[in-house]
Order: C-alpha cells, then sequence, then structure tokens
C-alpha cells in the first residue's frame, strides 16, 4: 500500500478553496441490468476553474460517471447537486471519436449546438468563426470532415463544444485515438484554450502523462466495482508549457500518479 | 537515342513512372466502361441480323435489328400513348412510393410501438406476390388506372420503407448524446440528425424502387389484360403477341427497356449529387 492510496488530497495551496463550487457528487452510484455495478459511492466535489482528470484502467467507470453528470443517465443512488442551475444546461462535451456530421461543413459542425438554441447561420458567424480560430482551423470552416486528419477532427469537435462558452467541458479520452506528437500538441492547445476561457474541465484519461500534464487534481480509480480510490492533487501553476513535461516535478507527480493507478489496479507499484 | 542519367533528382512537375502508369489504366478505366458495352452492344445487334439472315428466318418469329428498328420509327404514334401511359404509372407509383415508404418510415421512427404495429403488415405486402393480389384489386377497385397504380405501387413502396428506417436508425450513438445534452426537440433531432444520416439509405431504396415500379407498372397492366384507351405498353405486348405482330412486340420492349436504364441512370445521378460531397459509396479515392 502506497501513502498516496489513504491520504487525503492536499488542498492546492488555498487556491482551489476559494473557488465556488460547480458541483458536487454525492455517494453516486450506477448499476447496469441486475448486477453491474458501474460506479459505486462516487464523491467529487468540482470548484470553478478546476481541471479535473479522471484516471483509471478500462471499466472502472469513468465513462459512466461523465454521463451521469451530463445527465444521460440518472444515478441509481446518491445525488449530484448543481450549486448553480444554470450552469446545469451550459456543457460541452467530446468524445473519444471525433462526432462528427460527415454531411455537414466544419463550420456547420460547430454551428450545430447555436443551432439547437435556434440561432441562424449568419447570426453566428462571428462565434462560430472565433471557435474555429481558437483551435487553429479557420481557414477550414468550409472543408468537409472527411478531408481532415484525425487531429484536425478533433479540434472541431473541441471548438463545437466550445462555441456556447460552456461553464463545463466534459472530454472522454478525447485524444486516445491519436499519435503521440498530436496529443501532446493537442495537450498543449487545450491548456492555452482553457486558459483563455476560464473554463472547467474534467478529462477522462488512461494516461498518467497526459493526466499530470493537464490536470490540478487526478482522480484515479479503480474497477470492478467502479471507484474512486485516490486524489492526487498537481498544485503546479499554469500555464504549463512544453518545458513543464521535462521538469523534475513532472517525473515526481507522474511517479506519484503511478503508483496511485497501480495500487487502483490491485498490482504492485512499480518502483519508478 | 542517348543514354538516360542514372539517377536523378526527383523534380516537381515530373511524373513519377508509377503515378503515370496508374493515371494511363485510369483513363483507360474511364474509357471503357462505356467502350465495352457499346462494343458488346454491337456485336450482338450484329449477331442477331446475321442469325437472322443467314437462317433466313421469317420476321413473325424472330424480326431483325432493322426491322425492330424500322417497326420502332413506324409505329411510334400507336405506341407512344401506351408509353406515355406506363411512364405515368410509373412516376406516380415511384412518388406515392417515396411519400408513404419515407414519411411512414419517419413515424416508425417518431413511435417504436407504431412501428411494431404496423412493420409485419409492410413485410406482408412486400412478400405477397403482385400477380397474385392484381386480379383482387381489379376487382374492387373501379378505375384501373387507380388499379395499376396501386399495384405498382405495393411493389415500390417496401425498399423505401425498410431502407429509410434503416437509415433513421443508423444515426451515430455520440451525435445522438449530443442532441439530448443541447435539449433538441424532436424536430431538431429529425431534421438535423436522423434524416441527413437516412439520406444515403434512402436514396439506395429509391433506385431500387424505381426499378420495381416499372415492373409492377408493366406486370399489373399484364394482369388486368383489357385493352381501350389508356393502355399501356404491356398492353400494346399484349396484342401484339395475339396478332403475332412480333416486330412490334419488339419495338414496344425496347422501349420498356429504355425506360428503365433511364429511371436508373437518373436516380443514380440524383444520389451523386447529393452525396459527393460527403457521403463515402459517392467518393473517388484520390491519390
Ligand atoms: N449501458 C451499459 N449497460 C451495461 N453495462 C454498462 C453500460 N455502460 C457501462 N457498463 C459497464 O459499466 C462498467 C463501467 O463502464 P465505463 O464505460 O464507465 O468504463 P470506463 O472507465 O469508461 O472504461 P473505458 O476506459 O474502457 O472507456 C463496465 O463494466 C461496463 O461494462
Ligand atoms: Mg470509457
Amino acid at each position: 500500500m502506497t501513502a498516496h492510496e489513504t491520504r487525503p488530497s492536499p488542498a492546492p495551496a488555498g487556491e482551489a478553496a476559494g473557488r465556488p463550487l460547480l458541483l458536487a457528487m454525492e455517494g453516486v452510484g450506477k448499476i447496469f441490468g441486475r448486477d453491474t455495478v458501474a460506479l459505486r459511492g462516487m464523491t467529487l466535489e468540482v470548484r470553478q476553474g478546476d481541471f479535473i482528470s479522471l484516471l483509471g484502467p478500462s471499466g472502472c467507470g469513468k465513462s459512466t460517471a461523465l454521463r451521469l453528470i451530463a445527465e444521460l443517465i440518472h444515478p441509481t443512488s446518491g445525488r449530484i447537486r448543481w450549486s448553480d442551475p444554470a450552469a446545469q444546461g451550459s456543457l460541452g462535451v467530446v468524445f473519444q471519436e471525433p462526432t462528427l456530421m460527415p454531411w455537414a461543413t466544419v463550420a456547420d459542425n460547430v454551428w450545430l449546438p447555436l443551432r439547437l438554441r435556434g440561432r441562424s447561420r449568419a447570426d453566428c458567424a462571428a462565434e462560430v468563426g472565433a471557435a474555429l480560430e481558437l483551435v487553429g482551423l479557420a481557414a477550414f470552416a468550409r472543408a468537409y470532415p472527411r478531408e481532415l486528419s484525425g487531429g484536425m477532427k478533433m479540434r472541431v469537435s473541441i471548438a463545437r463544444a466550445l462555441v456556447t462558452r460552456p461553464r463545463l467541458i466534459l472530454m472522454d479520452e478525447p485524444f486516445a485515438a491519436l499519435d503521440e506528437i498530436t496529443r501532446f500538441k493537442l495537450n498543449n492547445d487545450l491548456l492555452v484554450i482553457r486558459q483563455k476561457l476560464g473554463a472547467t474541465v474534467i478529462f477522462v484519461t488512461h494516461s498518467v502523462f497526459e493526466s499530470v500534464f493537464l490536470s490540478d487534481r487526478i482522480v484515479v480509480m479503480a474497477a470492478r466495482p467502479g471507484r474512486v480510490h485516490a486524489e492526487l492533487a498537481v498544485p503546479e501553476p499554469y500555464p504549463r508549457a512544453e518545458g513543464f513535461r521535462t521538469s523534475p516535478e513532472y517525473a515526481a507527480y507522474t511517479r506519484a500518479a503511478s503508483e496511485a493507478l497501480a495500487a487502483a489496479m490491485g498490482g504492485v507499484p512499480h518502483d519508478g | 537515342m542517348t543514354a538516360e542519367p542514372a539517377a536523378a533528382a526527383p523534380a516537381p512537375g515530373i511524373l513519377d513512372a508509377e503515378e503515370a502508369q496508374r493515371l494511363r489504366a485510369r483513363r483507360r478505366a474511364a474509357i471503357g466502361r462505356w467502350l465495352l458495352p457499346a462494343a458488346i452492344f454491337v456485336a450482338v445487334i450484329g449477331l442477331w441480323h446475321w442469325v437472322v439472315a443467314a437462317n433466313q428466318i421469317p420476321h413473325y418469329i424472330l424480326p431483325g435489328p432493322g426491322l425492330v428498328a424500322e417497326t420502332l420509327v413506324k409505329d411510334f404514334g400507336t405506341l407512344a400513348p401506351s408509353w406515355g401511359v406506363t411512364l405515368a404509372i410509373t412516376f406516380m407509383a415511384l412518388a406515392l412510393a417515396v411519400v408513404f415508404g419515407g414519411g411512414l418510415a419517419i413515424l416508425f421512427t417518431q413511435s417504436k410501438w407504431i412501428e411494431m404495429s404496423f412493420f409485419p403488415y409492410a413485410v406482408v405486402l412486400q412478400v405477397t406476390p403482385i400477380v397474385a393480389i392484381a386480379p383482387l384489386i381489379f376487382i374492387y377497385v373501379e378505375s384501373k388506372l387507380v388499379g395499376l397504380l396501386l399495384c405498382a405501387w405495393i411493389v415500390a413502396f417496401f425498399p423505401v420503407l425498410s431502407n429509410t428506417t434503416l437509415g433513421l436508425n443508423s444515426a451515430d450513438h455520440n451525435l445522438r448524446d449530443l442532441m439530448t445534452i443541447y435539449r433538441a426537440s424532436r424536430w431538431q433531432r429529425l431534421r438535423y440528425l436522423q434524416l441527413p444520416a437516412a439520406l444515403p439509405y434512402f436514396l439506395g431504396g429509391l433506385r431500387i424502387a424505381g426499378g420495381l415500379s416499372l415492373i409492377g407498372a408493366v406486370v399489373a397492366e399484364f394482369v388486368a389484360g383489357s385493352g381501350g384507351i389508356g393502355s399501356g405498353l404491356a398492353f400494346r405486348i399484349l396484342e401484339a403477341s395475339y396478332r403475332l405482330n412480333i416486330p412490334r412486340l419488339f419495338a414496344a420492349l425496347i422501349l420498356i427497356i429504355v425506360t428503365g436504364i433511364a429511371i436508373y441512370l437518373a436516380l443514380s445521378w440524383l444520389s451523386w449529387l447529393l452525396l459527393h460531397r460527403w457521403h463515402e459509396s459517392a467518393v473517388k479515392r484520390e491519390a
């Protein structure tokens, strides 16, 4: 057993405590069918401006947790309390696949969330353009998704999630299918964008490195049944640039996170 | 000829040998796609002519291609109105198939209960041979035109219905979740997600339905049998066969075939027009 497993997460230097609460998961559980416990007793406080990573092995309920927050499914037990009901309707979501409409251009894909609110294309042109600008795809507004590379499609998907200026962005392994070079680039860009918008992010990942680089809080989860195993803080100031990846602090955080993950998976923690 | 330099640096504008080969092959394929069927056509017509001429087959058994063409021109005054009738029935049946097949499919996706209740009966209509129900239809339906239309529609609507239903339900799951998250209304979901997702499937069904509505229109008229005003090409064929006017029979047959091919080409073109920007089936792989 490592110290991380039971140690309560140290509050990130009194900074997070000051920020207002966005939502709280209170002992949330979800059972599929008769006896598949996808998630058990998950408690999590999300504060405005948090970048939280859910890190864990396959099947530990990470996607289930996101779907619960997005209200695509409802808890079997416990509840999710939103401190500000207005924020509840202000959600951006990015899935593992880009999930674009192949029949629509890049700009029209980004337009979708606004279109669903009854806004015309001309009316949203500026917002759509700004969102595409943010992800660096302004030049591709009129392209069709099939003409883009995997990384570019993912950027469009992010632009679509951002276009409504959501209070909370949920991302479910958005970069898992991309090569490492593209992933690093998108990680960097994501932090820059997040900084600009001041959004709150909950980010699901399999990658220890990704979670440490991106987040200020890492929630390590365990499977069978899905549950929160430990929470780690990464009290490293933003903006974090490429240099952070090679710093000794980064190495220390990844070691701690790897150990927590190994413990969550029931294996012996490797000596990093 | 002088010897070529052993290794030249690749320069832009110089075609790679492999690429040049590929381009040539593609150009040949593009020409062959039209040229080969045309060559076969000419060969078969030639063979047909030769068989008739060499064996001196009488024209009331097998007319030569020249005589058929001549008859087509000579009898066009008689055949044209019938052709018009067959065309009218075919296109009306196709239009009805689109309206009812597509409409029913949309209704089905709005309510699982409606789908469960009625889909089996659509299958019943589909599996019952049209020649078997046509006589009944002509007994109960006063107007011959309406009867023909009904028969052609029954044959044509099922591919539209089943394909569109499949298409409407084939929308990406994550996109559906996205619609839920953004609180899309039923109508928005249909308009922005399900209908575009169903389009390629619908067009596939439409292409099948186009041929079937022509077949339905012809077959039903064979069953209806009676002549008079408002008779289609099928009646002209029956009439010609009673009178052993075989050249005219062939001429009528040619009109039907030409119609079928034209419908197929037109619907393929429509499909390409609507899908070529985005759908894999209509996208030519470049490079
Ligand atoms: N709709 C469902 N019906 C039945 N079981 C489900 C459903 N969704 C998830 N599960 C089960 O719940 C458990 C947790 O699933 P979940 O998708 O949340 O895992 P995950 O952590 O996202 O895994 P991965 O990293 O592979 O995406 C799994 O055992 C899964 O089989
Ligand atoms: Mg998952």
